[in-house]
C-alpha cells in the first residue's frame, strides 16, 4: 500500500518528469495496446476493494461485505473481492495496480452528469463537446491510434475529431435486466401498463431470454482481444459495462457484475497473447457509493471509488491510495468515501507513461484540470 | 397535458426538443393547412411510378413465360435464340431480380415516408396524411402492390389532404396500387366486349370482381351495416369494370385496354359493363366512366359516409370511444361543406373533447416509432433497419394485411409482448443516440408540462445517459398522446 506520505515524496517526481525535453508527437510504433473498460452506474469501489483493515471498516461494513472474507488479500490493509478471482492472479503476478479513493473532479450525484464528467475530461457535465481518449489518439503515432469501441456506437470518451469505428456482435442484447426493472418500476403505478407489463416479463422469463447481468463477459474480453490483435489492427479500444448501480440486493448483483468483468479482462488477457505484455488496461467509473449501506441491502450515490490498472504493461503488485479513512469526520459530507487522488492525474499519468508522452499530454486530455498526471511508476 | 403539449404530440407527430410550444395550438395546427408540402424534399427521390410499373410488367411478362413454359406450350412470340429449356431454368433467377427489385421500391419508400413524418415541420398536416393512408388501406402482402402503396400515399393521398373527400375518394380509386389491390384491374363485365370473348372460350370463364366495390362502400365510403345490400355492390361492380390500368393487366384483357405502359388509370370500355345501373334506389344511366365516377360520387355525399369518416377522425383524435356529440359536429361539418376537408379538420381543432388533458390514445408502432425517433433527433434511419423496425413493432408499413387497415384503438396495440419489443427498440434508440443526449433535459421538452414526477425520478435515477433515454421513450406519458 502506498501511503500519505509515499504519495507526497513522489511529488518530486513530477518536477523532474516536467524537466524532461518534451517529446515530439510523431514518433516510432510502440506495438502498445490501451483498453479503457467503463463501468457504467457507480461501482462500490469499497466493495470491490474492501479497506478491511482500517478500524471503521467492521461498523460500516460487516455483514454487508461477507463475500471480502473469501477475498485475496493483497496487502495488510485491502482485500480484493473473490468474485475478481483472475484479476487476483495479475495482482499476484505483478500485472495489476489499484488505486483508491479516487474520484474525477465531479462532485454530485447524478449518473449522466457524472459519466459526462468520466468521458470528456472536463470540469464539469456537458462543458466539452468530445472525449479524452479521443483526444489522446491525436497524441500517438498513427499506427498506435487506431481505436474503436465496443458497442454498437462510439460512446462520448471516444468521440471526437479522431477517426474511431465501432463494433458489436451483430445479435444486439435484449434488455438488461435492470432496465427491465426500472421499467417495471416505472409502470408500477399505471393501471393499464402494470399488469400487461408483468405479463411481458413473466413471460419473457419462462422463455429463458433474459441475460442475467449480461454473461457474456468472455465473449466481450475475446473479440476485443480478436480486434486488437494482428499487424494492422486496431491499438485502442473502450468497452462499456452497465448495471453498476446497486441500490438493492447489492452482494449478487456486484457479484454478477464483477465475475463478468474477471471474464472479460481475463479473455482480454487471453486472446492477446504475447501482446498482454504491452497492454494496459484502465477500469474506471464515474463516482463510487454510500460508506454505509442504505435500507435495501444496497448503497446509494457517493464520491470516490477505486480505478484499476490491468495489463502486462503495468506496474502492478500493488495498491496506491492516500487514505482518507472512514470514521463519520473522514467520510465525504459523512457518508462517502473522501475522494483523495484525482482520477484525471491517473488516467493522463498512466498512457502518459504508457507511450513516453510529455507531461504536458495533461493539458490536452483534461483542459480544465489544474492538476498534473500521476507520476509514481504505474507503468513498467 | 397542457394545450401546446396536446397540438405537439396528440395532434402533431411527438415535439422535437428544438420545437418551441406553440403559444397559440390551434392556430398553430390551422397554419399548418397551408404550410404543408405534399412532395417535401424526404419524398423527392423515391422510385417513380414509371420505373415500378416497368418493374411489375416484366414481373408479369416472367411470370407468364414460365407459366407458358409449364405447360409444355410453344408460345407463339418467345424471343428469338432462348431454347425452351434454358428459358425455363433464367425465369426463376429473373422473377428472384425483380421480386429484389421491387422490394428495394419499398424500403425506400418507406425510409422516404418515416424521414417526412420525422423531419417535418407540419406534424399535424402528416399525421392526416397516414390517417387516410389507413382509411384507404392497400396492404403489400400481394406482390404487385408492394412497389405501389407507397405511390398511392404519395400521388393520391397528399397532393388531396387539403382538398375536398369527393376528389380524395377518385384519386384513391382511380389510383393503380389501389386498383390492383382490390382486383378492380382484372374486373371484366360479363356483356362487355371481352366478358363476351371470354364466354366463348370454354374454361376460360373470368368475369366481375366485386372486391373493389364492396370495400368502397363498406370501408372507404357508407360503413359497414348502413343500409346497402349485395344487390347494390353487384350493381356498382358492374359500373366499375373497365376501371383498370395500363402496362401491368395480363393476358387477352391487356391488348383491349390499349393505352401506355405507365401505369396510369385507364377507362377501357371492352370491359365495361353496357347498360344503366341501379344502386340503392336510384339509377345510373351514364356511359362510361362517368357512370362509376357518378356512384362515387354520390356515395361520398351520403350522410352515412360523413358520419363513417367524422367517427374514424374522431377516435383519432378525442379516444377509442368517440364522443357522439363531436362526431355529430364533424358530421354536420362535413355535409354542410360537402366533404371539405380543411373545414372537417378546422371542426376537429376547435372539438373541446380532443382537448381534454389525460392522454386520450395509446401510440400505434407507427406513432411511437415517429414520435421515439423526432425525440432523439435521428432523422437518417437505413432503409432496412427502418422496416425491420417497425415490423417488430407489429405494424410494418402499408401492410395492415387487409383493405380495413389497422385498428385506432388501444386494445390492439396494448399487449404484453408489444410492450416488451417498444423497451427492446427503445434501449437500441437510446444506445444509438449514446451518451451525448441529456434525458432529463429532452423529457421536459419533449413532454412539456406533463412530464410525471414518477417519470422524472425514473429517468434522473437511471444508471447511464441511455437508459434514461431508453426510460423516457418508454414511459406512460411517452407511449401515449
Amino acid at each position: 500500500m502506498l501511503t500519505r506520505r509515499f504519495f507526497l515524496n513522489a511529488s518530486g517526481a513530477a518536477v523532474a518528469a516536467l524537466s524532461m525535453p518534451r517529446m515530439a508527437f510523431a514518433r516510432a510504433n510502440t506495438d502498445r495496446r490501451f483498453v479503457f473498460i467503463i463501468q457504467r452506474g457507480a461501482a462500490d469501489g469499497l466493495s470491490i476493494l474492501g479497506p478491511t483493515g482500517d478500524p471503521q471498516h467492521e461498523s460500516l461494513r460487516a455483514g454487508f461485505d461477507q463475500d471480502l472474507a473469501t477475498g485475496a488479500k493483497l496487502d495488510s490493509f485491502f482485500t480484493l473481492h473473490p468474485a475478481l478471482a483472475e484479476t487476483a492472479k495479475m495482482y499476484a503476478a505483478k500485472q495489476a495496480l489499484f488505486v483508491h479513493a479516487v474520484a474525477s473532479p465531479y462532485r454530485d450525484r447524478s449518473h449522466f452528469d457524472g459519466q459526462n464528467v468520466l468521458e470528456t475530461g472536463g470540469s464539469s457535465a456537458y462543458q466539452l463537446k468530445d472525449g479524452w481518449l479521443n483526444r489522446l489518439l491525436g497524441l500517438l503515432p498513427p499506427a498506435d491510434s487506431k481505436a474503436l469501441a465496443i458497442s454498437d456506437t462510439v460512446p462520448m470518451a471516444l468521440r471526437g475529431n479522431n477517426q474511431v469505428s465501432s463494433y458489436a456482435p451483430s445479435k444486439l442484447p435484449g434488455p438488461s435486466d435492470d432496465l427491465l426493472q426500472r421499467v417495471s418500476a416505472l409502470y408500477e403505478a399505471d393501471p393499464q401498463l402494470h399488469g400487461l407489463w408483468n405479463e411481458a416479463v413473466a413471460t419473457r422469463m419462462t422463455a429463458g431470454d433474459v441475460e442475467a447481468g449480461g454473461q457474456n463477459g468472455a465473449a466481450i474480453g475475446a473479440i476485443a482481444a480478436k480486434l486488437l490483435s494482428g499487424e494492422s489492427g486496431n491499438r485502442v479500444a473502450m468497452i462499456e459495462t452497465n448495471g453498476w448501480d446497486t441500490h438493492s440486493g447489492q452482494r449478487g448483483r456486484l457479484n454478477a457484475q464483477l465475475r463478468n468483468l474477471d471474464q472479460t479482462v481475463s479473455a482480454l488477457k487471453t486472446g492477446l497473447g504475447d501482446d498482454w505484455s504491452n497492454t494496459l488496461v484502465i477500469v474506471a467509473t464515474e463516482f463510487g457509493r454510500t460508506a454505509r449501506p442504505n435500507g435495501t441491502a444496497g448503497t446509494d450515490h457517493g464520491q470516490a471509488s477505486v480505478a484499476m490498472l490491468l495489463g502486462g504493461a503495468v506496474a502492478g503488485g500493488k495498491v496506491v491510495a492516500d487514505w482518507p479513512g472512514l470514521s463519520s469526520a473522514a467520510l465525504y459530507e459523512g457518508r462517502d468515501l473522501r475522494p483523495t487522488t484525482d482520477l484525471d492525474a491517473l488516467i493522463a499519468g498512466a498512457p502518459t507513461q504508457h507511450y513516453g508522452l510529455s507531461g504536458r499530454a495533461m493539458g490536452s486530455l483534461f483542459p480544465e484540470s489544474r492538476g498534473r498526471p500521476l507520476t509514481q511508476p504505474l507503468i513498467a | 397535458m397542457l394545450e401546446p403539449a396536446i397540438a405537439l404530440n396528440r395532434f402533431g407527430l411527438g415535439a422535437r426538443p428544438g420545437d418551441t410550444p406553440p403559444a397559440d395550438p390551434k392556430a398553430w395546427l390551422t397554419g399548418q393547412f397551408s404550410r404543408f408540402q405534399s412532395r417535401p424534399q424526404a419524398l423527392a427521390q423515391v422510385p417513380s411510378r414509371s420505373k415500378v410499373i416497368a418493374q411489375l410488367a416484366d414481373y408479369n411478362a416472367e411470370a407468364r413465360m414460365t407459366r407458358q413454359t409449364k405447360r409444355q406450350m410453344q408460345p407463339a412470340s418467345l424471343p428469338t435464340g432462348a431454347p425452351m429449356d434454358d428459358s425455363k431454368k433464367q425465369a426463376d433467377p429473373l422473377r428472384r431480380y425483380l421480386r429484389q427489385a421491387i422490394r428495394d421500391d419499398y424500403l425506400a419508400m418507406n425510409s422516404a415516408r418515416l424521414a417526412s413524418a420525422v423531419a417535418t415541420d407540419n406534424p399535424f398536416a402528416e399525421r392526416l396524411v397516414h390517417f387516410w393512408a389507413n382509411h384507404f388501406a392497400v396492404s403489400v402482402d400481394k406482390l404487385p402492390v408492394i412497389g405501389l402503396a407507397g405511390l398511392l400515399e404519395f400521388e393520391a393521398i397528399r397532393p388531396n389532404l387539403f382538398g375536398r373527400f369527393p376528389d380524395l375518394l377518385l384519386a384513391v380509386e382511380q389510383h393503380p396500387a389501389m386498383l390492383v389491390y382490390l382486383d378492380q384491374a382484372q374486373s371484366i363485365g360479363p356483356n362487355s366486349q371481352v366478358g363476351r370473348f371470354a364466354a366463348m372460350r370454354a374454361g376460360k370463364q373470368r368475369g366481375l370482381n366485386e372486391n373493389l366495390a364492396r370495400e368502397i362502400m363498406e370501408l372507404h365510403t357508407l360503413g359497414v351495416r348502413t343500409g346497402y345490400s349485395q344487390a347494390d355492390v353487384t350493381e356498382f361492380a358492374r359500373a366499375l369494370t373497365g376501371w383498370t390500368v395500363s402496362g401491368i393487366a395480363r393476358g387477352a384483357a391487356a391488348r383491349f385496354i390499349g393505352g401506355g405502359d405507365d401505369g396510369s388509370f385507364r377507362f377501357a370500355e371492352a370491359l365495361h359493363e353496357p347498360g344503366p345501373r341501379t344502386i340503392m334506389g336510384k339509377s345510373y344511366p351514364q356511359q362510361g366512366e362517368a357512370q362509376a365516377r357518378a356512384v362515387l360520387l354520390d356515395l361520398a355525399a351520403s350522410p352515412a359516409t360523413a358520419r363513417h369518416v367524422s367517427t374514424k377522425l374522431a377516435r383519432h383524435f378525442a379516444g377509442d370511444d368517440p364522443p357522439k356529440p363531436m362526431v355529430d359536429r364533424l358530421t354536420a361539418a362535413y355535409l354542410r361543406s360537402g366533404g371539405d376537408l380543411r373545414i372537417l379538420y378546422r371542426t376537429l381543432i376547435d372539438s373541446p373533447e380532443a382537448w381534454t388533458a389525460g392522454p386520450l390514445k395509446f401510440k400505434t408502432p407507427w406513432e411511437w416509432s415517429v414520435s421515439a425517433l423526432r425525440a432523439v433527433g435521428q432523422t437518417d434511419a437505413d432503409p432496412m433497419a427502418a422496416a425491420a423496425m417497425l415490423k417488430q413493432l407489429g405494424q410494418p408499413t402499408w401492410q395492415p394485411g387487409s383493405p380495413a387497415g389497422w385498428d385506432d384503438i388501444a386494445a390492439s396495440w396494448a399487449a404484453p409482448e408489444a410492450l416488451m419489443r417498444r423497451v427492446e427498440i427503445a434501449q437500441r434508440l437510446a444506445s444509438h443516440a449514446g451518451s451525448s443526449v441529456d434525458a432529463r433535459a429532452l423529457a421536459e421538452k419533449v413532454l412539456p408540462g406533463s412530464l410525471t414526477p414518477a417519470t422524472r425520478t425514473a429517468i434522473a435515477r437511471a444508471e447511464s445517459p441511455q437508459e434514461g433515454l431508453a426510460l423516457l421513450l418508454v414511459s406512460p406519458e411517452f407511449v401515449r398522446r
